[in-house]
């Protein structure tokens, strides 16, 4: 293929997506970074700031709730992420690696669960959690957030289990270990790729999650991020621009930066059950 | 059977100890399926239930004690005119989207497959829209869909397009427009990426040897990768379909179902009538018919996983 033709049918196409996928983000920065002038003054050309103000990051760190958000979704996603893998790695290993009835029963359940949608149990949920006299905690989070988590990192680690060898595992017992004991000691370690797979994708849902937040808190310093700078820089009719675009950027960025440490366990991740089916 | 070879003889009158009883399959098994199924069985289980008891009562905020009145709140809905227009806007939001995700999607895969400068930076960017928070993106979107300061707007009025912006979120059918562009930017990386490592499966030898029988690219495509790739488009579209129908938080942030409704889609009605008019009978009503649809995709993924898995 000629270089020329290569530009046209590789470059120059590649080049307009990823400007288009790129092109949000663009905007929130340049906008977060603009006087309330320059925002709307509309003779003037909007693809650059000319006068940067780092006012509306003071305004989110000293005037609203940001930090606290952060701390929350923090806190949220942690205790979650930790649950759903403990959770997810001993049903993992018990699906993929140990012979009883049900099993295939079991799997598919889990399978099933994880393609309900948040928004067929918001409601019921919402009533649970407001009986268990936990309405506006963040317990209402971390006890919640695992159903979303679980059944994913459980299929995506079955997968990982089934790839060990079996002989590691009957070596051990020859050498008169216990199950337990070869699962914690020869598999998990094994396993470690797909677990920190598991981990990225659990924190990452957590740290996005928007409905059930949304649902289960009304007090500010309960919100996390999402939650938080969707409800609370909007005031009546007033939009406070540069602060939501500096919220969301803020909200983004710690996701972006753990993806992109990690990226090719996260397409590995996301790509396991489709693929590998 | 391996269990029985290595099961440690238990003399009769003996009880196995609990490190024992752990040591069988059958036993351990179930025990570490305990805290995943726990947890699923009281937060998605029940509530699930719940749902179902819910939607065949009366209850709201306001009343203190729920009678059953049967398939009232249903057949209530299929009687509202907002009901009515948020399934149509439900299905053509699903419909639009998934097959515009899809085309775009396989594109992007195809050009991701070739071999080039900075691939992994494109894959990268690539992915940036379907990871960050949606709600959060959803507010970059929002500000260039403003009625006034959208750059789009400055984009077709400085071209000569038209004299006027679009009142991208203040009118019906633009509003649907919005989302639908708002959607398709956020699900296309998934497609993408999850059909380009399909594409990554197909053999090289295979495409070598069709195109030394003369195929050209396009027949290539369609008549090797296509068929091969097939699988992991099923699985993704369902996935999709299964996300998108029930999609709350771009149109939450973008238009709140309006203008008059003309954006609702299910999981924005069922909040508004529950959570903000109290009504969560008649909420959990409308959110449970998704499920019809939800079932039609989790059968076809079954019945395609226990396919592949014999």
């Amino acid at each position: 293929m000629t270089a020329r033709r290569r530009g046209v049918t590789l470059y120059l196409p590649l080049s307009l997506a990823t400007i288009l996928l790129l092109f949000p983000f663009y905007w929130m920065l340049i906008t977060s970074l603009k006087t309330n002038r320059e925002l709307i003054d509309l003779g003037g050309l909007p693809f650059w700031v000319f006068q940067p103000t780092l006012e509306h990051y003071r305004f989110l760190f000293a005037e609203t709730g940001f930090l606290r958000w952060a701390l929350n979704t923090l806190t949220i996603s942690i205790v979650a992420t930790a649950i759903s893998l403990v959770c997810s790695i001993l049903a993992g290993y018990s699906l993929a690696r140990l012979r009883f009835r049900g099993a295939g029963a079991i799997a598919g359940a889990i399978f099933v669960t994880y393609l309900v949608p948040q928004t067929l149990l918001f409601l019921p949920l919402l009533e649970l959690v407001r009986q268990l006299g936990l309405g506006n905690s963040l317990w209402s989070m971390i006890l919640t957030y695992p159903t979303i988590l679980i059944p994913f990192g459980t299929w995506l680690l079955m997968g990982y289990f089934r790839r060990i060898p079996r002989e590691l595992e009957e070596s051990a017992y020859i050498d008169g270990a216990s199950r337990l004991r070869a699962m914690t000691q020869i598999v998990l370690p094994l396993a470690l790729p797909g677990i920190l797979s598991a981990g990225i994708f659990a924190f990452t849902l957590s740290w996005n999650e928007f409905i059930y937040a949304l649902v289960f808190t009304t007090s500010t310093d309960i919100k996390t991020i999402p939650v938080g700078v969707v409800t609370e820089l909007v005031k009546g009719d007033v939009y406070f621009w540069g602060s939501l675009m500096a919220g969301a950027l803020l909200g983004s960025v710690p996701v972006a930066l753990i993806y992109s440490f990690f990226v090719e366990n996260y397409v590995g991740g996301l790509t396991a059950g489709a693929v590998k089916g | 059977m391996r269990a029985e070879a290595r099961a440690r003889p238990v003399t009769a009158g003996q009880l196995p100890t609990i490190a024992e009883m752990l040591d069988r399959e059958g036993v351990l098994g179930y025990v570490l399926l305990l805290p995943a199924l726990l947890v699923l069985t009281a937060f998605i289980g029940y509530p699930f239930v719940t749902s179902l008891w819910l939607a065949v009562t009366d209850q709201s905020v306001s009343t203190s004690v729920a009678n059953f009145i049967g398939l009232d709140n249903f057949t209530d809905e299929l009687r509202s005119q907002i009901f009515l227009q948020t399934a149509r806007n439900s299905f053509v939001y699903t419909a639009v989207t998934v097959v515009i995700k899809l085309v775009l999607g396989i594109a992007l895969a195809v050009l991701m497959n070739q071999s080039f400068r900075l691939k992994n930076f494109a894959r990268a960017a690539l992915l940036l829209p379907w990871i960050v928070p949606t709600a959060l993106s959803a507010i970059a979107w929002l500000w260039l869909f403003d009625a006034t300061f959208s750059v789009f707007n400055w984009a077709i009025v400085r071209t000569g397009l038209a004299d006027r912006g679009i009142n991208w979120l203040g009118e019906g059918g633009w509003a649907m427009t919005a989302i639908i562009i708002a959607n398709v930017w956020r699900g296309t990386p998934f497609f993408a990426i999850t059909i380009l490592a399909g594409l990554q499966t197909v053999e090289r030898e295979l495409l070598d040897a069709a195109a030394v029988d003369g195929a050209g690219a396009w027949q290539r495509f369609w008549r090797i990768t296509l068929p091969l790739v097939r699988p992991v488009l099923l699985i993704v579209l369902l996935f999709s379909i299964i996300w998108t129908i029930s999609d709350f938080q771009l149109v939450y942030v973008l238009t709140r179902g309006g203008p008059t409704n003309s954006t609702h889609l299910f999981g924005t009605l069922a909040y508004d009538v529950a959570v903000r008019a109290g009504q969560l009978s008649q909420g959990a009503a409308i959110s449970l018919y998704m499920f019809p649809v939800l079932i039609v995709c989790v059968v076809a993924l079954l019945l395609y996983l226990r396919r592949s898995s014999t």
